[in-house]
């Protein structure tokens, strides 16, 4: 598989289908591991971090993961293929910007992505669309057997996976969803969900993890306990006292807009409509703000001549690597806030 | 449209009922932070927040002399950066350690979950124990909601566990 087979399309965090899909935009689930035998990242050698690499990288292909896994050397990847990987979730932000021996393996259809010398040694991770943890739990498990029938992992019979910072320690899970909440924002209720998140010990970050703003009304929920639970407590736990509430909230919000603020509900999805279907100049967070709003006037029923999977894809073809790769050539400024608001155009007229 | 409390454009709109009356409001999204409380940026990370708290609560300020014989790293390097630098170091920082994965686990400080198959010969005692444990946790839970049916089960499945 090449990268560019990844371009054209949507990634499986935002095909849009899968269960809860209208809020739940995409499940993520993430395991932190270190190699036995090399210091964590920090203390590595150069020479020690691409020994780790290579073998890590070998120990993921001859493991036949997936039907066709492709494997990016990041350190020497061009920085728009980086940017790629980062607009795909395929990796976080850090390791993008990291320096020395590190890459990411990708499953086929992009659930799987395995990132080598990020914070940890390893940081495998499975994202599929809707509300799917079990299933993503099951995917991951399996994953991480494959690998350690090779790899030795670091692990203390009382702590568990040892990990580079002890937030991670014993389970080194990360569990997560990303969530699509444009009606709480819009009547002002979200921040009962940050209340609610705080008291359960959860993080709440925006559509690329930590730091990140919550552009386009997508939020990460995640949660940080990984230690004295089991992975499936802990999932447990999250998917069924957490989630439901969250979207409860929601819908509850989507309800009161539709009937008490229907209009103004619609002045804003038909405005953010006009918006893409207008405009000769867009920049990417205005794109994200008024797509965000389609995307509820399509959930609603409001706007019923657009497809939600468009909506979704353009949530990602839209942003500066896709853009850029799409067209086939380098976009700065007006340029490139021009080539974006043409191809929403096109894409948003083309029924 | 221009907001009405500042002359930025104005992006958030609405309308409220109040006592029969229509009231709408055009504002920018700052005013509007201010106004009817919408967050204009996601929260601080809680990785960072929970760093900085357990830092700040665990006197690792304070001289510390403990070094891990593998790495050479220093428990005042880990109160920095709060990355460790090998595996070693949680042995070589034990109980350092412990009072700071209470805090950053609700009180945790042994793992309950998977464990590696293959751990040279010492995975089958370490899962056993695991699972003791786990099943124990259960029992005083299963004790605790009165669910003696569950718990005669879950007592006998700790029997048979430990008679391994």
């Amino acid at each position: 598989m090449e990268l560019s087979d990844l371009t054209t399309q949507a990634g499986e965090w935002l095909r849009g289908s899968g269960p809860m899909s209208d809020i739940v935009i995409s499940s993520r689930i993430r395991l932190a591991r270190n190699v036995s035998g090399f210091p964590f990242l920090t203390r590595c050698t150069r020479t020690q971090r691409k020994t780790l690499e290579h073998k890590v990288r070998d120990t993921i292909l001859a493991a036949r993961l997936s039907p066709r896994t492709l494997y990016v050397d990041l350190e020497s990847a061009p920085e728009i293929d980086r940017q790629l990987l980062v607009e795909r979730h395929l990796i976080s932000r850090p390791h993008k910007e990291a320096e020395g021996a590190r890459g990411v393996a990708v499953g086929e259809n992009e659930t799987l992505s395995i990132m080598v010398n990020e914070e940890d040694h390893l940081r495998i991770q499975v994202l599929r669309s809707g509300l799917q943890l079990e299933e993503a739990w099951e995917q991951i498990n399996a994953v991480d057997d494959q690998l350690e029938a090779t790899l030795d992992f670091a692990f203390h019979p009382r702590f568990g996976y040892l990990t580079a910072c002890p937030t991670n320690v014993g389970t080194g899970i990360r569990v997560s969803v990303m969530l699509h909440l444009p009606a709480l924002k819009l009547t002002s209720e979200i921040e009962k969900v940050f209340r609610a998140a705080k008291e359960l010990r959860l993080a709440v970050r925006g559509l690329y993890g930590e730091g990140t703003e919550a552009t386009g009304d997508f939020y990460q929920i995640s949660k940080q306990t990984t230690l004295g639970k089991s992975e499936e407590e802990i999932i447990g736990e999250f998917k069924n006292l957490v989630i439901p509430k969250i979207i409860d909230y929601e819908h509850h919000a989507r309800k009161a807009l539709l009937s008490e603020r229907a209009v103004a509900l619609d002045d804003k999805v038909w405005r953010a409509l006009g918006l893409l279907r207008s405009a000769r100049l867009m920049e990417t967070e205005e794109t994200l703000v008024a797509l965000s709003h389609v995307r509820l006037g399509v959930n609603l029923k409001r706007v019923k001549d657009i497809e939600i999977n468009k909506v979704n894809e353009l949530f990602l073809l839209t942003q500066e690597a896709h853009l850029q790769r799409i067209l086939g050539k380098k976009l700065e400024g007006d340029a490139r806030k021009a080539a974006r608001a043409e191809f929403i155009r096109q894409r948003l007229s083309a029924d | 449209m221009k907001c009405e409390k500042c002359n930025r454009p104005a992006t958030v709109h609405l309308t409220e009922i109040r006592g029969g009356k229509k009231i709408e409001k055009h504002l920018c999204e700052q005013c509007a932070a201010q106004v009817e409380g919408f967050p204009s940026k996601a929260h601080t990370p809680i990785n960072e927040l929970l760093t900085n708290f357990v830092l700040a609560h665990s006197g690792l300020a304070k001289e510390q002399s403990s070094v891990c014989p593998e790495c050479g790293m220093a428990w005042a390097d880990f109160a920095q950066t709060g990355l460790l630098g090998c595996e070693h170091d949680y042995t070589a920082f034990d109980k350092d350690l412990t009072p700071l994965l209470q805090r950053a686990h609700e009180g945790a400080t042994h793992h309950l979950g998977k464990v590696p198959t293959r751990r040279g010969g010492t995975s089958v005692p370490v899962k056993r124990q695991l699972d003791v444990a786990r099943l124990r946790k259960e029992l005083n839970r299963a004790i605790e909601a009165e669910d003696y049916e569950r718990a005669a089960k879950l007592r006998d499945q700790i029997r048979d566990a430990e008679g391994q």
